[in-house]
């Protein structure tokens, strides 16, 4: 009984909040919501904003949106990105390297997850954790350990030449193939979470059910594990291919000159060239190439699962 | 086609010169150094729907996936046709199985399951796909070849699951609690559409269950499991009427059991003095007892007859008092205390309507013949 009583103004409360719309569950959405508008909306806005201004030598150096009332925006960042090929190419690139590391990602992601998803409980927490664990040490002291090793007088030249494999040491620092080792390795994590996690669920009778009907364990592979992870591999590979295309300290620290990403590109244009409205422009078109495969692949998914 | 001999009708198991299909020789499966399966010796005949009968963790399932190949025995040999299965892999061997939960692939139509045997072993897409819709028909799923397992309901999955297995016409099919996930209606109809199409098709059945009723109706044989070991196997009649052990009759059907001491016998009784029951039991005299052995006797409660008066005639009669009735429609079970302070079970069919039915704490008689008591040494 206290508690209905005690409950009373709250539900007074609740009751005139509800006049204005606003229910308890409303109010539990209404924080996060409120959190990404301000943290994610009005950034973008903003950032959109810049990239339909024209530079100037000012504080902030671009042109204002409202001039005497009325709207001041140009097109012409966008224009520029398109003729000069380096903004193209930089996309490209991001794009192919990108690609490549989900791949590789995938191919050595998916027998760990699989690995580690098969194994028996106390093993699996332990191996669990090692694949955390890394998570642990800073993202930028990671990525310049890997300085340490790949460097012509790193660690892992100066094993090889110490066992005869190599007489010179080999050039991996500042080549693309750096930065596929530091992509993959930094977001190996993201591809085997959500593969084990769909994995571990993966019924053992299936398997057995598969190699009762006559599939070698290959078949079976081919046939029932991997078309039921393919939810796994989609979110991993998701996880690992978004965030890798926009990298940027990889291919600074580990990567060269000749190494275009648009990471890098978005970088110059901010702070070396002060040109905030076409930096701004790369960013934006960044998103929308990011966002239009995301919106196609979930109309599939949403379509594959109605069906 | 030709017609198959059956096993029900031949009763293979009697005839000492016939060659049992499956040879199970000292077959021994451990998990550490817990037998899950414990020195097991079974034969199967062709064509026999055998039933593996057995509470949780009486190893029934590990025999079963010894069968099938997905448990390596620790000792002994299993020989399916006259061929030691020791070497040959689950995916070669000539059995299939029905799973417990029925492991119906979910990304794959009705059809793609059923299917999945018969492209794998490399018969032409043609030929299968006939084959498949002959199959669907059987189960009378003709209509549901399109859809996903995931929008049938239970019924429908496990006859899914049984065409799938049928599929590829194989020596043996193995069937782990194939009517576990169905309700009772549907599991009895399901019942006895699993013998006909067992009949029809030929093939060996070996069928895991925790429950009684389903093995009494299914199987021509019945294997009673417990602690890895088979404790009995026998026809249905054979269990239920003439278990050889207190596990056995207490396992199968409800029973009452009495201890007591064999005392002497008269004639063609048998006396057995049991303070439980309040009087001395009389039961058909069986060879091989000493005088002052502890012995049980086992009483179905339908072989019990509860009256008002006093019976003429029956060999053992004891009174008591109704502690509970229910009502089952068809029949009725009372619950009786007797004077020495034991509780009998009883069942009595309710044949007339116009019974005047007994009732509580009603003071009634209990009868039952000198054939109805069933001695058990172990």
């Amino acid at each position: 009984m206290t508690t209905l009583q005690a409950s009373s103004p709250w539900r007074k409360t609740a009751a005139l909040l509800a006049r204005f719309g606003l229910t308890g569950r409303m109010l539990v959405i209404a924080v996060p919501m409120l959190w990404l508008l301000v943290f994610f909306l009005v950034p973008f806005l903003v950032v959109l904003k810049i990239s339909v201004a024209d530079p100037m030598i000012a504080r902030p150096p671009y042109s204002p949106l409202f001039v005497d009332g009325s709207i001041q925006a140009t097109i012409g960042n966008y224009a520029y990105m398109w003729e000069d090929s380096l903004y193209i190419n930089a996309y490209w690139s991001s794009i192919k390297i990108a690609f490549f590391s989900t791949v590789l990602a995938l191919l050595i992601g998916y027998p760990m997850s699989y690995y580690i998803a098969r194994s028996p409980e106390p093993k699996r927490s332990l191996l669990l954790l090692l694949i955390v664990l890394p998570f642990w040490t800073s993202f930028l002291l990671r990525v310049y350990a890997w300085i340490g090793i790949l460097k012509t007088k790193g660690v892992l030249n100066m094993l090889l030449m110490k066992f005869g494999l190599i007489n010179e040491p080999l050039i991996i620092m500042q080549t693309d193939v750096a930065v596929y080792i530091g992509i993959v390795y930094t977001y190996l994590p993201f591809m085997i979470l959500p593969l084990y996690a769909n994995l571990v669920k993966l019924d053992d009778a299936l398997l057995e059910a598969s190699a009762d009907l006559g599939a070698g364990p290959i078949s079976t592979f081919f046939r029932i594990t991997i078309p039921l992870s393919l939810p796994g591999i989609v979110a991993g590979s998701m996880l690992v291919f978004i965030p890798a295309i926009g990298e940027f300290v990889i291919p600074a620290l580990l990567g060269g000159p000749d190494t275009l990403m648009i990471g890098k590109i978005l970088w110059t244009e901010f702070f070396a060239n002060r040109d905030w409205p076409v930096a701004s422009a790369v960013a934006i078109a960044m998103l929308l190439l990011l966002v239009i495969p995301i919106m196609l692949l979930r109309m599939a998914q949403t379509k594959g699962a109605e069906t | 086609m030709a017609e198959p001999s059956l096993a029900a009708d031949a009763k293979p198991w009697k005839d000492a010169t016939a060659t049992p299909f499956i040879r199970i020789k000292n077959i021994t499966k451990k998990f550490g150094d817990f037998a899950a399966v414990d020195d097991i010796t079974l034969d199967i005949y062709k064509g026999e729907l055998f039933c593996l009968l057995g509470g949780s963790g009486c190893g029934k399932s590990t025999l079963l996936r010894m069968l099938a190949g997905f448990e390596t025995p620790t000792s002994g040999t299993i020989e399916i046709d006259g061929q030691d299965v020791a070497k040959i892999a689950a995916f070669d061997r000539p059995t299939n199985m029905m799973f417990q939960s029925y492991a119906l692939f979910p990304h794959m139509t009705v059809e793609k399951n059923v299917i999945y045997g018969l492209l794998r072993e490399g018969v032409p897409k043609a030929e299968a796909m006939d084959r498949v819709a002959d199959m669907l028909c059987l189960v009378k799923l003709q209509d549901f070849a399109k859809r996903k397992p995931l929008q049938l309901s239970g019924g429908q999955q496990q006859r899914v699951a049984l065409a799938r297995s049928l599929i590829k016409q194989p020596k043996l099919l193995l069937l782990d609690e194939p009517l576990g996930a169905l309700d009772k209606k549907l599991r009895e109809k399901t019942q006895f559409e699993l013998i006909h199409i067992q009949e029809s098709l030929g093939v060996t059945f070996i069928v895991v269950t925790h429950d009684q009723e389903e093995a009494m109706t299914l199987s021509t044989r019945i294997g009673v499991m417990k602690d890895g070991k088979i404790v009995q196997v026998g026809e249905p009649p054979q269990i239920y009427e003439d278990p050889n052990s207190k596990y056995v009759a207490d396992f199968i059907g409800s029973v009452n059991m009495f201890e007591g001491t064999v005392d002497v016998a008269v004639a063609d009784t048998l006396r057995i003095k049991s303070p439980e029951a309040g009087i001395d039991l009389l039961v058909e005299p069986i060879e091989g007892l000493k005088v002052n052995q502890s012995v049980s006797v086992a009483i179905r409660p339908e072989r019990i007859a509860v009256t008002r008066h006093k019976p003429e005639g029956a060999a053992n009669i004891v009174e008591g008092e109704v502690e509970e009735v229910a009502y089952l429609g068809n029949l009725s079970i009372y619950c009786i205390k007797l004077a020495s302070g034991k509780t009998l079970k009883v069942t009595k069919s309710n044949l007339l309507h116009d019974d005047v039915p007994i009732k509580w704490d009603e003071k009634v008689f209990l009868s039952w013949s000198n054939a109805a008591g069933i001695v058990l040494t172990t």
